[in-house]
């Protein structure tokens, strides 16, 4: 090495050669990698429920890829919309890939970002210092939800209008503006050309750029606080010598081996769906959106897809039009405040007692059975179901200050456990 | 904790499973379309019943021709007749604004037919029409109730009539339900052979709903295969960064 090594930075740079150093001379390339890959410590007893976060990335830049290419097909115009998603499945070269990629990870990036969210319940990732970085995530959720819901549209089948013209329709719940919101959001008195084109430049543009920005700050502010794990150690707190964590691994090449298995599975999954089950049958391309969309024609039973059915239950599990819009939204905004609503004293499951188990337990169950209860008809025993369990899901934010407070807690150890 | 969890999740599955539930009175069917003869029959079936009022308008001739192993000549003089050119798609001359008049409402494209009624439904639908004086066409259909397509392989199957029982519920009301179809005049095939032609149609619908559909599985083998040779060496990978962690 010809530097003394006085700082690291110029001894890489000397090391990599004259264009690295270069770069680093005008961009910190070496520093961000170094801030952010290299040296950024995560806990070393992460365990399989950490993948996901990695993975909603990895299905986000899919949706973006696939996106892009679909778009230069597609036409976002009432009259030819449909032929032209039939045009990429059958004419364009490996349009019916690229189509099918993308209808499979909309859903997919759901499951993955339900499951991240459920590790951050299990773990208490969101409690102190990890509230903005959680309320952040809220607002990716929204964006993809926005994102899915935009694109819903685009197909331009009988799902895809109906199922928009009741969830735009919600708005006119809303007293004295309700009408006029619902309006301006369609540009129309009705779903129509109009309407399909602003989604589309909605999707295709506004959203993802939003959704982006978000991931980037999201990813920011976990490096500032750092990762949590599954016991809730912050190991910030314990540093050797060199001043790195005594219980973290650089993640790269740590975790990013591990992220490498975790992606490799889930692109078996993918790959099981897109090629053999892209229909999930009937769940991720409802059948009825094979028609045309028919303005004149309402399907039998309106349904969202999945992700949505569970928001779903609970708006018609109110009787009242504005009050379901009213619950089905805090449904979704009673999230944003479980950072305030937690008051124990640990952040994992793992040191805590049978009530915030239950609790827990309970939340997961009524959310899957109000996900059920969303694609059946809302009727008699169903109705029933729903309301039952729509308590429950409320339940679980509103008794939240309680349980967490009076529950028993275990000690917390010192250090991380690890378990491989 | 986490096991428990998942074990609920599990637990769940077969009531979402079962969500998907059908109508009444579809017979189950399951078609393959690596059945190349099966294809080529409802090909030529679909031709000379469907194609006079049911356009298919994504469905191109010369991509038919090739996925189902005919040349360029056995196309044209089996499948075309009224002019198009090979690399047209199948539409049809019946203009719609006035099939609607005549029918009621315009014959719907069956491109996607079996994509968005289902195998079973087309099957069904096809081997349960019935008399019904009652009805301008003079046909019924259990699977589809005051259908206005006439039974128009009728020559073939033969007529049926519909023999209805009598049933009396819990609360003691008295409902007609179906019972069984009696052939009435017999068709120019017997049933069995008119189970085949319908088989054949259905096969013929499933694949033009989605013509890649061989292909997709084909690829999707080679695929996962390439990804779980690619897993191992990712796991031994992780297994090496990995050692030192204690």
């Amino acid at each position: 090495m010809s530097s003394s090594a006085q700082d690291t930075g110029s001894a890489v740079a000397g090391r990599q050669g004259g264009f690295y150093a270069w770069i680093n001379k005008r961009f910190p390339l070496d520093r961000m990698l170094k801030e952010h890959v290299t040296e950024y410590y995560a806990p070393k007893n992460l365990n399989w429920w950490y993948v996901f976060g990695f993975l909603s990335m990895l299905v986000l830049v899919i949706q973006l890829v696939t996106g892009i290419f679909l778009t230069m097909s597609y036409k976002p115009s009432a009259t030819e919309a449909f032929a032209s998603v039939e045009y990429i499945m059958r004419d364009v070269e490996w349009g019916w890939l690229l189509r099918y990629m993308h209808s499979t990870g909309a859903s997919l990036f759901f499951v993955v970002v339900y499951i991240h969210m459920f590790r951050a319940l299990m773990y208490g990732s969101y409690k102190s210092p990890r509230e903005l970085l959680w309320v952040i995530g809220m607002f990716i959720y929204l964006a993809l939800a926005a994102e899915a819901f935009f694109g819903y549209l685009l197909p331009w089948g009988q799902m895809s209008y109906w199922g928009a013209q009741v969830i735009v329709s919600l708005a006119g719940a809303i007293p004295l503006v309700g009408e006029s919101l619902v309006e301006w959001v369609r540009g129309d008195f009705f779903i129509s050309d109009i309407t399909l084109n602003r989604f589309f430049a909605l999707h295709v543009i506004a959203v993802p750029l939003i959704l982006v920005g978000l991931v980037v700050v999201h990813i920011l502010a976990l490096h500032e606080v750092g990762s949590n794990n599954p016991d809730g150690v912050e190991i910030k707190e314990k540093k050797g010598p060199d001043g790195k964590p005594l219980d973290g691994v650089p993640f790269h090449p740590y975790d990013t081996a591990k992220d490498l298995i975790a992606m490799i599975v889930f692109l078996i999954v993918f790959s099981a769906i897109v090629f053999f089950a892209p229909e999930m049958g009937g769940y991720f391309l409802e059948h009825a959106n094979f028609e045309p969309a028919d303005p004149l024609k309402t399907p039998e039973h309106i349904a969202p897809v999945w992700y949505f059915t569970p928001f779903y239950a609970v708006l018609r599990a109110v009787p009242d039009k504005l009050g379901g819009v009213i619950l089905m939204g805090g449904a979704m905004l009673v999230l944003f405040f479980l950072p305030w609503l937690d008051r124990s004293p640990v952040k994992s499951l793992r040191y805590r007692g049978w009530m915030s188990k239950t609790a827990l337990a309970a939340f997961v169950v009524s959310f899957i059975a109000l996900g059920y209860l969303g694609t059946q008809p809302a009727t008699g025993a169903y109705t029933v179901a729903a309301r039952v369990f729509t308590v429950i899901y409320f339940a679980y934010f509103v008794l939240m200050p309680f349980y967490t407070k009076y529950d028993e807690v275990k000690p917390v150890p010192e250090r991380v456990s690890h378990h491989g | 904790m986490a096991r428990k969890l998942i074990a609920c999740l599990l637990a769940l599955l077969p009531g979402i499973a079962a969500a998907a539930g059908g109508a009444a009175y579809l017979q189950p069917v399951s078609v393959d379309i690596s059945n190349e003869a099966a294809l080529q029959r409802g090909a030529k079936f679909f031709v000379n019943y469907c194609l006079g009022c049911h356009s298919a308008q994504y469905v191109r001739y010369n991509r038919l021709a090739m996925d189902l192993g005919l040349t360029e000549e056995q196309l044209v003089e089996n499948l075309m007749f009224t002019g198009e050119r090979p690399f047209d798609t199948m539409e049809i001359a019946m203009p719609a604004q006035e099939s609607a008049t005549w029918f009621g409402r315009t014959p719907p494209d069956l491109s996607l037919v079996a994509r968005a009624r289902g195998e079973s439904w087309i099957y069904s639908f096809l081997k349960s029409f019935y008399l019904d004086p009652s009805k301008p066409t003079g046909t019924n259909n259990l699977v589809l109730s005051g259908a206005s397509m006439p039974h128009v392989l009728w020559e073939l199957q033969g007529v049926q009539r519909a023999v209805f029982r009598q049933e009396t519920d819990a609360q003691g009301g008295v409902h007609e339900v179906f019972d069984r179809f009696e052939i009435v005049t017999p068709g120019s095939m017997d049933p069995q052979q008119y189970d085949t032609m319908v088989r054949d149609l259905v096969t013929f619908l499933s694949y033009i709903g989605e013509p890649v559909q061989l292909e997709r599985r084909a690829l999707g083998i080679k695929v996962i295969l390439f990804l779980l040779v690619f897993l191992l060496f990712a796991v031994l990978l992780k297994k090496e960064i990995w050692k030192d962690v204690h």
